[in-house]
């Protein structure tokens, strides 16, 4: 009988999808040069992948080991003023691209487990309300401490990554959308193989079930800790490698706004899925970043015109909207993990202790 | 001591944190049901207070004080629908849905109705003060007089405007509180917040209770946005956010679910706020007062006035 039960060969995209996926984004500069220059995409799908590496960081809290967090602005914004104000020719310390880079990922781990400490003991809404509150407070500090973080106006300009005397410009987008791009794969590599390692079985497992998880010999505390720790420091990359292509920050950019379409672009994309979040940014991020100034261009909007030929004045309509439709129509996201379409589809959906004490 | 100025903190802190009373009693009812955090109530009052801008607007300078007996109820009136409608549309089809999945919903209807706010602020009327783009604030006409009561010397300054949101929001509490512990409805909401199974086989409609819940907590809204409104002479279309935060943020003080829990944090982040504008300045504000939220919840993990809970398995 056992000849029977064939099972089929997972197909090309199944195989290799990664890889495909990888050769579309590393080529979509190439074909962008076959464009009319004012047409031309690669400089405003760069910010993209800082975003990507940020929703990767922010998937590792709430999708792998399902801890809602509402903060992800706060540790983008500790890695793009740690990269700022270490590098900036406005401050004394200078230490360049690279050096700067490294130390933001690092202020980006200590402060998710400083933020870990004290929200230890919370759990659900009372995590996220206090993970908001920690994104507030850090935004007002950045805008308050005038003297280290330039307060409100932010700090510029900041230096862009080169080798030897070679430095990217602004004006030619395409170094960066590659480097970029390597480092988002290199973080998805790195989500990937922490998902599968002890540690991020230890997430699930405390993702799962808590309770079980600390019968069953799981260090809550430690795990809750190590996922706040490397989300932060995905984050803090982004967030970083955000404002070295801005070429500076400003503490307005790291609101409420921000740490929620992040966690639209997780929740959307498929919580706890490394591609899915990747589509999420693609999606999201692409109509706040490509989509919504193209309208603006197409339907003539400014300050001057009709409020509603401004793409800006409604996206947040759209978003809203599409928040709604995609949490009503496929609430486990558009490429979801198995775990959490199971999870969805088979069983727990009568349960009311289980939806209250599963799943978040 | 400086008494007056200790007095007149106080006097600010609980005008204020009577509004935030109002919008957090609207939040702690509707997790205390359905255990979600409705993120479009601190923009169902932004709405509210657009509609009293409005008509307050309209009738130009021939609003006074009487207005306010018709303004009231038709705010309430209209953010109880508001609220019906966002829960009976996108919250009700997930009742059954994990919390994350009505969570994200909520922030969706959050952003959809922050976004009417910024349109309704750029409509081509004339009613509007302040600026003419959609995204800067609008002033409200004043409807009250500002002459001090205590009279023209006394240091601590109280005018119509506090007694206003004293007089709206207290008598509410209240008669809510009469509501919650004395009524049929009343009775039901606390049997479904106990256990919504249990209170369904007793034969109690949980669906037409939580759209109750829903209705009440946005007539509260509705009231909150005139008393903001009136009170702080803005109105924007971001308000909802910050004030939704603070009211929701006092809800969780409190402990959320708990009816007095959220008063008490309304107050207690009222007067943190009004210490902190005198001694440090508003741009400390939120950072202050979430620093209180956060020390409060270390040693309180469900709140002020929140019930232990265990972990069962």
């Amino acid at each position: 009988m056992t000849s029977s039960i064939r099972r089929p060969r997972p197909g090309l995209l199944r195989r290799h999808g990664w890889w495909l996926a990888l050769a579309v984004a590393a080529a979509v500069p190439l074909l962008d040069l076959l464009l009319p220059a004012r047409l031309r995409l690669t400089g405003m799908l760069v910010p993209l992948m800082a975003y990507a590496l940020v929703a990767l960081g922010l998937n590792i809290v709430v999708g792998f080991t399902g801890m809602l967090h509402l903060g992800a602005a706060a540790f983008m914004a500790v890695g793009a003023y740690t990269f700022a104000i270490l590098t900036a020719p406005s401050f004394p310390f200078q230490i360049g691209f690279w050096p700067g880079l490294a130390a933001a990922v690092a202020a980006g781990a200590a402060s998710g487990t400083a933020l870990a400490l004290p929200t230890m003991r919370l759990r659900g809404d009372y995590l996220a309300i206090v993970t908001l509150g920690c994104g507030e407070i850090v935004r007002e500090l950045l805008k308050n401490l005038a003297p280290i973080t330039k307060g409100a106006q932010g700090i510029n300009p900041l230096p862009a990554p080169g080798i030897g005397s070679w430095t990217m410009t602004a004006l030619q987008p395409q170094p960066w959308y590659w480097l970029f791009l390597a480092l988002v794969a290199g973080a998805t590599v790195l989500c990937l193989n922490l998902r599968r390692s002890a540690v991020g079985r230890a997430w699930t497992a405390v993702r799962e079930d808590e309770l079980a998880a600390r019968a069953s010999g799981v260090r809550v505390d430690r795990v809750k800790r190590s996922a706040f720790t490397w989300g932060a420091a995905l984050c803090a990359l982004g967030g970083a490698l955000a404002a070295a292509y801005n070429t500076g920050v400003e503490p307005s950019i790291f609101d409420f706004q921000m740490s929620v379409i992040i966690l639209c672009i997780v929740v959307i994309g498929g919580m706890g899925s490394v591609a899915g979040v990747l589509l999420g940014t693609v999606v999201l991020m692409g109509f706040n970043q490509v989509g919504v100034p193209l309208l603006t261009k197409a339907l003539g909007g400014g300050s001057e015109s009709h409020p509603l030929l401004d793409a800006n004045n409604w996206k947040f309509l759209v978003f809203g909207l599409a928040l709604i439709v995609v949490m009503r129509l496929r609430p486990e996201g558009l490429l979801p993990a198995r775990e959490v379409r199971d999870e969805l589809h088979h069983d727990g959906e009568d349960d009311p202790e289980q939806r209250r004490e599963g799943a978040l | 001591m400086d008494w007056p100025l200790l007095l007149q903190l106080l006097v600010d802190g609980c005008a204020n944190g009577l509004v935030f009373a109002l919008v957090a009693l609207g939040y702690t009812m509707v997790y205390g049901i359905v255990e979600l955090i409705n993120f479009a109530h601190g923009d169902v009052v932004m709405l509210g207070a657009f509609l009293a801008l409005t008509i307050l607007g309209a009738l130009g300078g021939q609003a006074g004080w009487p207005t306010l007996i018709l303004l009231v109820p038709l705010c309430a009136l209209f953010c109880a629908g508001l609220a019906w409608l966002i829960d009976r549309i996108a919250y009700r089809p997930l009742r059954h849905a994990p919390k994350l999945t009505v969570l994200v919903t909520a922030l969706g209807c959050s952003f959809v109705c922050a976004n009417l706010g910024l349109l309704w602020g750029g409509l081509p009327m004339d009613v509007f003060g302040g600026g003419r783009a959609p995204s800067s604030p609008k002033s409200v006409p004043d409807v009250l007089p500002l002459e001090n009561l205590l009279g023209d010397d006394s240091p601590v300054y109280l005018t119509a405007r506090e007694l206003l949101v004293a007089g709206l929001t207290l008598p509410l509490m209240a008669v809510l509180t009469w509501f919650v512990r004395c009524t049929r409805l009343g009775t039901a909401m606390r049997a479904c917040a106990q256990n919504p199974v249990a209170a369904r086989l007793m034969g109690i409609d949980v669906d037409a209770v939580i759209s109750a819940t829903f209705a009440i907590g946005g007539a509260l809204a509705g009231v909150a946005a005139v008393a903001y409104a009136l009170y702080n002479g803005t109105v924007h279309f971001q308000m909802g956010y910050t004030l939704g935060l603070m009211a929701f943020t006092a809800a969780v003080l409190g402990g959320i679910g708990n009816l007095p829990g959220a008063v008490l944090g309304g107050l207690v982040i009222g007067l943190v706020q009004s210490v902190t504008v005198q001694f440090l300045g508003g741009d400390w504000t939120n950072a202050v007062v979430f620093a209180v939220l956060i020390g409060a919840l270390v040693f309180r993990p469900n709140g002020l006035l929140g019930a232990r809970t265990r972990d069962k398995v």
